[in-house]
């Protein structure tokens, strides 16, 4: 690859984004949304991890080895999340939603 | 050291066949490491998951003894300070004099991070907060919504030795302030190592090792630091703000 390099401009409205993207998730744990709330706070924490990784990590400018990766760390963390939950389930050692 | 190692020209180690190649490889290999660190804190949410998904009313009425400002004033001094260190990156590439500044301003930030961080965890000692023999979760009034008493009372093969609805509530607590010390405490070591690095930077850097042919340890050093961001951007909704409506 090349070297890319990102305008300020993006730094600083990647940001603002961020920001904004804050104020929204805080504000948003005080709304009763039933059994939202959990759903809305990660969504809005993965949108947030997802503009880090694209602009101030340069993933968006980098060639499509460093997405494999990165594909593999959320792949490899979701192995890990569903097999360990799926074995504390079957056990009966945490409760099974709606049961 | 030969006197040409902060020139403009290219510097690359023999074993690569030009600078392009290098920093393909190193960033590469920063990518890798930055993946076995989601697993390492993969670990860490992992049993949060169980955790939280056990004792739902527990967490929630923990998580209502942390401070939502202080914890938001860090989130903001965190984010910002990513944006400084993006602003590092993109001096040395462009060969600009704001590296050393932007670095110092990156460290200056983390510290406060770190600084905040300190009195939280002064507020947890003195309200007993801190899981262990002296540990009691006073709460004023409790909303009708979470009820400890919905919450499983054997879990993860963890059973309680005095059973009962407020026995079993301190025991819970006190997981979710073992997971919380955990994982706040393992990122903060990480931005101590972080500001390590930044300090390394701010020498090498003093000494004219950059140019805008030659910044990679700066971007590597920047995703480590974009990478501790995005895992407190994670921590700071699930810690602080469970189910903050009452």
């Amino acid at each position: 690859m090349s070297q890319h390099v990102v305008s300020p401009k993006i730094y600083f409205a990647v940001f603002a984004s961020l920001m904004l993207l804050t104020a929204l998730t805080v504000w948003a744990a005080f709304q009763d949304l039933g059994p939202f709330n959990l759903a809305v706070a990660l969504g809005i924490a993965t949108l947030k991890a997802t503009l880090v990784v694209l602009y101030f990590m340069h993933v968006r400018y980098n060639p499509k080895l460093i997405w494999l990766v990165i594909g593999l760390a959320v792949a490899w963390f979701g192995v890990f999340l569903v097999v360990t939950l799926s074995d504390y389930l079957s056990r009966g050692w945490i409760p099974f939603p709606g049961k | 050291m030969p006197a040409e190692s902060h020139a403009a020209a290219a510097i690359h180690a023999h074993q690569f066949e030009d600078a392009e190649q290098q920093r393909d490889a190193v960033t590469l290999g920063m990518w890798a490491f930055l993946l076995t660190e989601v697993l390492f804190f993969g670990g860490l949410f992992t049993a949060y998951t169980i955790y939280r998904w056990s004792f739902p009313a527990a967490f929630a009425l923990s998580s209502h003894h942390l401070d939502v400002l202080l914890g938001g004033v860090n989130t903001v001094i965190l984010i910002g300070s990513s944006l400084t260190m993006a602003l590092a990156v993109h001096a040395a590439q462009v060969g600009g004099r704001g590296v050393v500044g932007y670095l110092l301003l990156t460290m200056l930030l983390g510290s406060a991070f770190l600084g905040i961080k300190a009195v939280e965890y002064d507020h947890k000692f003195a309200e007993r907060l801190i899981p262990g023999a002296s540990f009691l979760m006073r709460d004023e009034s409790r909303p009708a919504h979470l009820d400890p008493a919905g919450d499983a009372v054997v879990a993860a093969g963890i059973a309680s030795a005095d059973p009962g609805v407020e026995a079993d509530l301190q025991h819970h607590a006190q997981i979710f302030f073992s997971l919380y010390f955990a994982m706040t405490g393992m990122h903060a070591l990480h931005m101590v190592v972080g500001l390590g690095l930044l300090a390394w930077l701010v020498l090498a850097a003093r000494r004219g090792r950059f140019s805008p042919a030659y910044s990679t340890p700066v971007e590597i050093v920047g995703l480590y630091w974009h990478f501790v961001d995005i895992v407190w951007i994670f921590l700071f909704p699930l810690l602080y703000l469970i189910d903050r409506h009452a």
